[in-house]
């Protein structure tokens, strides 16, 4: 009997794009819960003026820190959900039962998650930067500097969302775990604003975030696939 | 001449919390073979399913493919598996259409005959509606009908016919027998009986 033609094994880009764009079409039909963490960076950078009083020398020493922390709140609520919902519904057996190699895919939800969550933080952190009073010379390094920070921080949340997707009470540990990694990226990007706000060049601490986002590039991937393939064995 | 089996276990043993779920299971399916998992509530049947697909890893024992040991050829072995597991891994937000379009991006799938699978399995006017709104029964006709799209040589089924109506049994049937006939081999767990020729057990002790 001839064999029954078999389909193609779909290419490398093929299972990458796939997934990236069921992920962008999953945030798009469930937009009030993607939107969910930049609401909560934009509101709680507009209550700042009104709690502390709104003389600009105060804000604008305050603006980096504030912009940066709720950066970092807004993608570390969201890195919970990255792959807790696929084990809920059974699709991450589907990942992991996939010829297609486990980093591939991991880092495909990664880059879901940074276009929907780290993406639009960047792009509004400007806004937030007026309300703030930051002064124009610390735009374009915030700007910068978040770029990288929250493609890091959507990195480290999928190695920390990997490593608790199968236990209860998720958040805490989850926080527990990745926070003490955040504080370096945390560090280098509100020193790149507040250095060049002082008249001071700011590539030192973005070269030194642009590193870190190529390390993290280069082994979270294998981390979390290689968690979640502990995750779901046993 | 007596081709090696496609899938053989040997010795198959799985603790869970140190407690022993089973122990020395021993099989082999072999092309057109269908294997039927029996076994009371808790007796491991999803869990020696799971074993077998690779996403648990057993205490003791090996695992075969076309003769040939598991470990070293995982993703060949991965190319030519369907799994379809207890919960059906669907999103709820998408449509039967689109979830089958993004598992096509994951496994070998025949896209161009997806119109074809979906009315197979009575979900023509069901495929551009969102997950969410189908009933359990429905859901799981989406999950098995990536089988038929799937072209893979083995198929690992959970409990495929649970909250499946009678129509939809003969159709699941249907499927089996195709794939049996074209030389494809089944393990599934399930406690109803298939109206199907040559179907071998496998009982689990409790």
């Amino acid at each position: 009997m001839a064999a029954p033609q078999l389909p193609e094994l779909p290419g490398l880009a093929a299972g990458y794009g796939a997934l990236l764009r069921r992920d962008l079409q999953l945030a798009w039909r469930q937009r009030g819960q993607a939107v969910n963490p930049l609401i909560f960076f934009v509101m709680v950078t507009a209550l700042v003026p009104l709690a502390v009083g709104p003389e600009p020398a105060l804000l604008t020493r305050l603006a980096p820190g504030m912009v940066w922390i709720m950066a970092l709140l807004g993608t570390l609520l969201a890195a919970d959900a990255l792959f807790h919902e696929d084990f809920v519904d059974g699709a991450l057996e589907h990942l992991v039962l996939s010829p297609q190699p486990l980093w591939l895919l991991v880092l495909a939800k990664v880059t879901a998650h940074w276009l929907v969550i780290g993406l639009p933080i960047t792009l509004l952190s400007p806004l937030l930067g007026l309300m703030l009073a930051l002064p124009d010379a610390g735009f374009v390094p915030l700007l910068a500097g978040l770029a990288l920070g929250t493609l890091v921080f959507s990195l480290l949340g999928a190695v920390g969302g990997a490593l608790t997707v199968a236990l209860g009470g998720r958040s805490v540990l989850l926080s527990l775990l990745v926070l003490p990694l955040y504080v370096p990226v945390l560090i280098f990007g509100t020193s790149a604003v507040t250095q060049a706000v002082a008249g001071g060049g700011s590539g030192g601490p973005l070269a030194l975030l642009g590193a870190i986002a190529a390390l993290a590039l280069a082994v979270a991937p294998f981390a979390a696939a290689a968690a979640l393939r502990a995750g779901i064995d046993g | 001449m007596s081709p090696a089996p496609l899938l053989e276990f040997r010795d198959l043993a799985f603790e869970r919390n140190d407690v022993p779920l089973f122990t020395g299971l021993c099989g082999a399916v072999r092309s057109g073979d269908i294997l039927q998992i029996l076994g009371a509530n808790g007796a491991g049947k999803t869990t020696l399913l799971r074993v077998l697909t690779t996403a648990l890893t057993p205490a003791a024992g090996s695992l075969c493919w076309r003769g040939r040991p598991l470990p070293g050829q995982r993703s060949r072995y991965l190319a030519e598996l369907a799994f379809v597991g207890h919960t059906p891994g669907l999103k709820r937000a998408l449509s039967p259409r689109e979830n089958l379009r993004w598992l096509g991006g994951l496994f070998p799938l025949h896209r161009e005959r997806m119109d074809a699978a979906l009315a197979m399995l009575g979900l023509g006017e069901w495929a551009d509606i969102p997950c969410a709104q189908l009933s359990a029964g429905l859901l799981r006709r989406v999950a098995l009908a990536r089988l038929p799209l799937s072209g893979a040589t083995l198929w690992i089924l959970d409990e495929p016919l649970t909250a499946i109506d009678r129509d939809g049994t003969a159709q699941v049937e249907e499927l089996l027998r195709r794939h049996q006939a074209d030389g494809g081999a089944v393990v599934f767990s399930s406690h109803q009986a298939l109206a199907l020729p040559g179907v071998r057990q496998l009982a689990l002790a409790g």
